[in-house]
């Protein structure tokens, strides 16, 4: 070690610029987001909870074609399928475990149809043992409640696929 | 003298304890509130502001939240040790305010060797450290009680010495004395000739406190929490205490050795010293003392951790022989009533 080394780290020069970032950020503006009061905005292809989409005539989209369940990286998803009495192929179960799932979004970009898609809903909750996993009728009905913003949010990305 | 006599006086003391210890306890619940509050901003977040206005009642919650909590005893521990600790690392750090002038003789024991006390009481802190850890039977507690061993022994000395360029400046053992010599302006204090004493005393104090940087004894991020990684509820609620009556301490102790305790910085001053002579000394206290304990938290936020090998040699290779050479230029200073200090 040489002289001017140890010279110079006796004056603590090192540490009271260290000391020095921290004191200025003391006084910085600060940018925590109080959460249930305020939020931070949303992108159109924020990946929250599931739902399944229905054509505007009403027709289920899924052809159970069971893409998503083959695509999907952690198995949440499980299709069972049977022909309609029209003879088309539709799903019997379609269930998402929502533990195993980690909204990756492969679900949605494997789908033929468009019609598994994750919402911008991220607030939700458990109330009893078993609702994590959602069936074919809760995302059904979640399809429902949202399709304006789902096809909104659609709509304001298809420009950039 | 008489019983009544003996029992007046006891009751007189214990009245003046209550009367030192239970603001401190205040002090140290509002230390942690403080603590949160600065270490956010500096981390530009807010900090604690649920409980209460702007989380004033937060370290109320906190600390009605480690009472409701079970003791847990593990049983492959030595119990009666386990126990023990927490008294051992309590007692000490609250038995060393005894000697703590706040002013001008506002003290409990104005006993001659003040100095010499305080730095047994701080000491002895640490068997509170080393039992806990060896008591718990934990992988992670012994690991930090070898820490916490390899840590006093390379801090403390240079810590003594440091005292020592102290009671040389001040030529007395008695808190009140040292404070009482460094009259004058704030010129006057022994921060000035005593500079690298002051740096090094309140650096050891940081270590004997196991504070960040130098809580190799705590390391959450390395053994967990350390010597008390296996105490819950009341029992860990113990530890935090005597932590934060420690910091408090080493805070007052530095701020009453090196700058000038009670005294205001104005005296002498021709003008503000009339100015200020309204405010009593007790309010210059806690002001020096909040400025060194800003520190402790200052510190927290800005350095990461020591590696223990590396508090041995900051101990042994730079603290000692800055101490032992600058004692020889205080001895000098002494000697030739170097003005306006020594004279």
């Amino acid at each position: 070690m040489d002289l001017g080394y140890i010279l110079k780290s006796l004056t603590l020069s090192e540490l009271l610029k260290g000391l020095g970032v921290t004191g200025r950020h003391l006084f910085s503006r600060k940018i925590t987001v109080q959460f249930p009061e305020e939020e931070t905005p949303q992108s159109f292809r924020f990946r929250g909870r599931h739902a399944l989409r229905r054509y505007p005539n009403g027709e289920e989209r899924c052809i159970a074609c069971k893409l998503c369940e083959a695509v999907c990286v952690a198995n949440a998803i499980t299709i069972e399928s049977e022909p309609r009495d029209d003879d088309t192929r539709r799903t019997t179960r379609y269930d998402i475990d929502l533990f195993k799932c980690i909204f990756c979004g492969y679900c949605e970009e494997a789908c033929p149809v468009d019609a598994i898609v994750e919402t911008r809903v991220f607030k939700y909750h458990y109330e009893e043992r078993g609702d994590h996993v959602l069936t074919k009728e809760t995302l059904l009905q979640y399809g429902e409640e949202l399709e304006p913003q789902i096809a909104q949010d659609r709509a304001s990305d298809a420009p950039y696929r | 003298m008489g019983f009544i006599e003996g029992f007046l006086i006891l009751l007189w003391t214990i009245i003046k304890i209550v009367v030192i210890v239970v603001p401190l306890l205040l002090c140290v619940a509002y230390l942690t509130y403080a603590e949160r509050k600065i270490i956010g901003y500096m981390q530009v977040r807010i900090g604690p502001n649920r409980v209460g206005p702007r989380g004033w009642l937060q370290p109320i919650a906190d600390v009605v939240k480690l009472l409701m909590k079970e003791v847990i005893v593990p049983s492959q521990s030595n119990r009666y040790l386990f126990v023990i600790a927490p008294v051992l690392a309590i007692g000490p750090s609250l038995a060393a305010w005894a000697v703590i002038p706040f002013s001008d003789g506002l003290v409990l024991a104005n006993i001659d060797a003040g100095l010499l006390y305080v730095l047994a009481m701080t000491s002895l802190g640490v068997y509170g450290v080393l039992i806990a850890g060896w008591a718990s039977n934990s992988k992670y507690a012994v690991l930090s009680t070898l820490r916490s061993a390899a840590q006093i022994i390379s801090y403390e000395i240079a810590m003594g010495f440091a005292l020592v360029g102290v009671l040389i400046a001040g030529g007395s053992l008695n808190l009140t004395d040292i404070v009482e010599a460094q009259q004058g302006s704030f010129l006057h204090w022994f921060w000035l000739p005593l500079f690298p004493l002051m740096v090094i005393y309140f650096i050891a104090g940081v270590a004997e406190t196991n504070r960040a940087p130098f809580d190799v004894a705590e390391g959450e991020s390395e053994i967990v929490a350390g010597f008390h990684v296996e105490y819950s509820g009341s029992a860990f609620a113990v530890f935090f205490l005597a932590e934060y009556a420690n910091m408090i301490l080493i805070a007052v102790l530095s701020s009453l050795m090196f700058l000038g305790g009670w005294l205001s910085p104005f005296e002498g001053i021709p003008g503000l010293g009339a100015l200020f002579a309204f405010v009593p000394g007790f309010v210059w206290l806690c002001l020096k003392t909040s400025l060194f304990l800003f520190l402790f938290l200052w510190f927290r936020a800005t350095f990461p951790r020591y590696r223990y090998d590396q508090i041995m040699r900051l101990g042994w290779k730079v603290f000692i022989p800055i101490t032992i050479i600058w004692l020889v230029f205080e001895g000098i200073a002494v000697q030739i009533d170097l003005a306006p200090w020594f004279d």
